[in-house]
């Protein structure tokens, strides 16, 4: 299988504090890779590393097969890479439309957008998700939406880009079971059409459930990769993860 | 529970904040034609207004966007001046006006890049920076000129004198460019990348930087975008006076932060209006002058331009407190 993306031997530090350590991780072609690991075991670090929005203190990183040099975040997503962040990445005071389309607008040439065409968009993405209420519409400010439905938003915003790989950032811990289930639903469409997901999520069940691939992060550095076939139950994955967790 | 939509209560929803200082501004205009209707009815009261009206909507409308992006600048009282001494000097050095129209705008956007780097690069407080940059800046001046005013009548034939500033059938010009300004600028700000990133970055920089947002890039713009607005200010000032002056643009400082916080623009970014700042604009310019000309003493006119600011700021705060 092809690679599409590869982080080889990243060291991020903050301050004093070294967050990755040597972290080697790729997603290839078609391929759900569920990345699990303790609190503050560098996850959020690693992907915000990989989609450019922090430069890496050492290492490289691989796209397609090519180094690739001042990465930053709009070239990630100019490169068909999106990202549901932790903490969302919405601008609260701006409406809906605007988040969803942030960064990547539809223009006219000379930059003037083309506000129709995305209100109807946000409209439509909003009401297939369906995790917004009926009296909300495109243009209602993202500041007057829940927990979940902000993360709705988020969600639509990767989903619009039809990236070919889509990073999840523990994308349903504000979610109801049944939105969980549209998310899920929703990575396996990815998978079918040949995209990519990484997935990162606290339920050990969940990402057991999607993924065909675990990558185990501890206190910054990757301790195991494992293949789904050669595991039997998610009880197990839990039972490597604390094992390797001890070790290291 | 989501209020029913209706079309005015969407309208208010929006706008709330540029009506709220269209409110005002007639508030005002009421009191003034209401307490003293023959001097409110004299025409060169208004005419007044027209001079610095237009000058107040240059430096005011780009310092919406400048707030909005959740930065602030003092700089540009100092930028007024050093565009328009530019100018002045070019047009005495015999060089063509529109060229030297042109060299003052560079002027203006230079500063304004070396501000927004200052700021943005070496993450200097904006509000200490720029206070910085004001008094360097008009140092300069102040030791280039030797306190001199240079005056440009011969500017007078030229065409760009009767283009910019002069007379259409008794119609000032400088409105017919602040309206154009204007109008330019409502849609930059709402309709375009660039103001829309603004927006952004104001209201969350690091969601916009994890967009792909340069937030360097859109706060380094703005600031050239306030140097800009200050120039053409100061040249305009300087053609309908035919006069530059050392200390040209100092009287405006606080004038335009106040029309900006009065027109509506909250200080907390991610929010401005442009509708608002150009009442916010008509407010400050009224006040100046309207007060002098029915007949109050000149003592009155700070307690007054006080009041109104804090009276406006009060009504805005109604309209709502920020959503995170
Ligand atoms: N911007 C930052 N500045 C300083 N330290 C940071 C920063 N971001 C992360 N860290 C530190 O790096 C370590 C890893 O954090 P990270 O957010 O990547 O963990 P995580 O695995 O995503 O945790 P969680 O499951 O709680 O989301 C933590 O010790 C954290 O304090
Ligand atoms: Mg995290």
């Amino acid at each position: 299988m092809e690679k599409i993306i590869e982080l080889k031997n990243v060291t991020k530090r903050f301050g004093g504090i070294t967050a990755l350590n040597k972290a080697s991780l790729h997603v290839e072609q078609g391929e759900v890779v569920g990345l699990i690991g303790d609190n503050g075991a560098g996850k959020s670090t690693l992907i915000k590393t990989l989609v450019g929005v922090y430069g890496p203190d050492e290492g490289e990183i691989i796209i397609n097969g090519k180094k690739v040099i001042n990465w930053n975040a709009l070239k990630a997503r100019e490169s068909g890479i999106e990202t549901v962040f932790q903490d969302r990445a919405l601008c609260p005071q701006q409406s809906i439309v605007w988040n969803i389309f942030m960064g990547k607008e539809l223009k006219y040439p000379f930059g003037f957008v083309r506000e129709k065409e995305q209100i109807n968009e946000a409209n439509r993405l909003i009401r297939e998700i369906g995790f917004t209420s009926k009296l909300i519409d495109a243009e209602s400010p993202v500041g007057n939406l829940s927990g979940g439905e902000r993360q709705g938003v988020a969600i639509a915003r990767a989903i619009y880009n039809n990236a070919e790989l889509i990073i999840l950032d523990e994308p349903t811990n504000a979610l109801s079971l049944n939105e969980t289930q549209k998310v899920f639903d929703f990575v396996r469409n990815v998978k079918k059409s040949n995209r990519s997901v990484l997935f990162i999520g606290h339920n050990i069940y969940h990402v057991y459930d999607i993924s065909d691939r675990f990558v185990i992060l501890d206190r910054g550095e990757v301790v195991h990769q494992i293949d789904k076939k050669d595991i039997a139950t998610p009880e197990e994955l839990m039972k490597i993860m604390k094992q390797t967790v001890e070790v290291n | 529970m989501y209020k029913e939509k209706t079309f005015l209560g969407n309208l208010f929803h929006k706008n709330g904040r540029a009506i709220g200082s269209m409110g005002y501004f007639t508030i005002l205009m009421l009191v003034f034609l209401i307490g003293a209707p023959e001097a409110w009815m004299r025409p060169n009261l208004h005419q007044s207004v027209f001079v610095m009206l237009p000058t107040l909507i240059f430096l005011v409308i780009p310092l919406v966007f400048l707030v909005a992006s959740g930065e602030i600048d003092l700089s540009f009282a100092s930028t007024y001046a050093v565009a328009a001494y530019i100018f002045a000097i070019m047009v005495k050095a015999g060089i063509d006006p529109t060229l030297a129209i042109l060299a003052g705008i560079l002027t203006g956007a230079v500063i304004g890049a070396i501000v927004g780097a200052l700021i943005v690069i070496f993450r200097l407080s904006s509000l200490v920076a720029s206070l910085g940059m004001l008094f360097l800046l008009r140092g300069i001046i102040l030791l280039l000129t030797e306190s001199r005013s240079i005056t440009i009548m011969e500017i007078d034939t030229h065409w760009t004198y009767s283009v910019l500033v002069g007379n259409f059938y008794g119609f000032p010009m400088q409105i017919f460019w602040a309206a154009i300004f204007v109008i330019y600028c409502y849609y930059l700000f709402s309709k375009h990348v660039f103001g829309i990133h603004i927006h952004h970055v104001g209201d969350n920089s690091v969601s916009a930087e994890q967009m792909g947002i340069n937030v360097k890039a859109v706060k380094i713009k703005a600031f050239m975008f306030v140097g800009i607005g200050a120039a053409i200010g100061g040249i305009f000032t300087t053609l309908i006076t035919y006069t530059f002056f050392p200390t040209q643009g100092f009287g405006y400082l606080l004038l335009a932060l106040a029309a900006v916080f009065v027109g509506g623009t909250p200080y907390w970014g991610g929010l401005g209006t442009i509708v608002g700042a150009v009442f916010g604009v008509g407010i400050i310019a009224y006040m100046e002058i309207g007060i002098i000309a029915i007949g109050w003493s000149g003592t009155w006119r700070q307690f007054f331009n006080g009041l109104i600011i804090l009276l406006a700021l009060l009504g805005h705060r109604l309209h709502g407190e920020r959503v995170r």
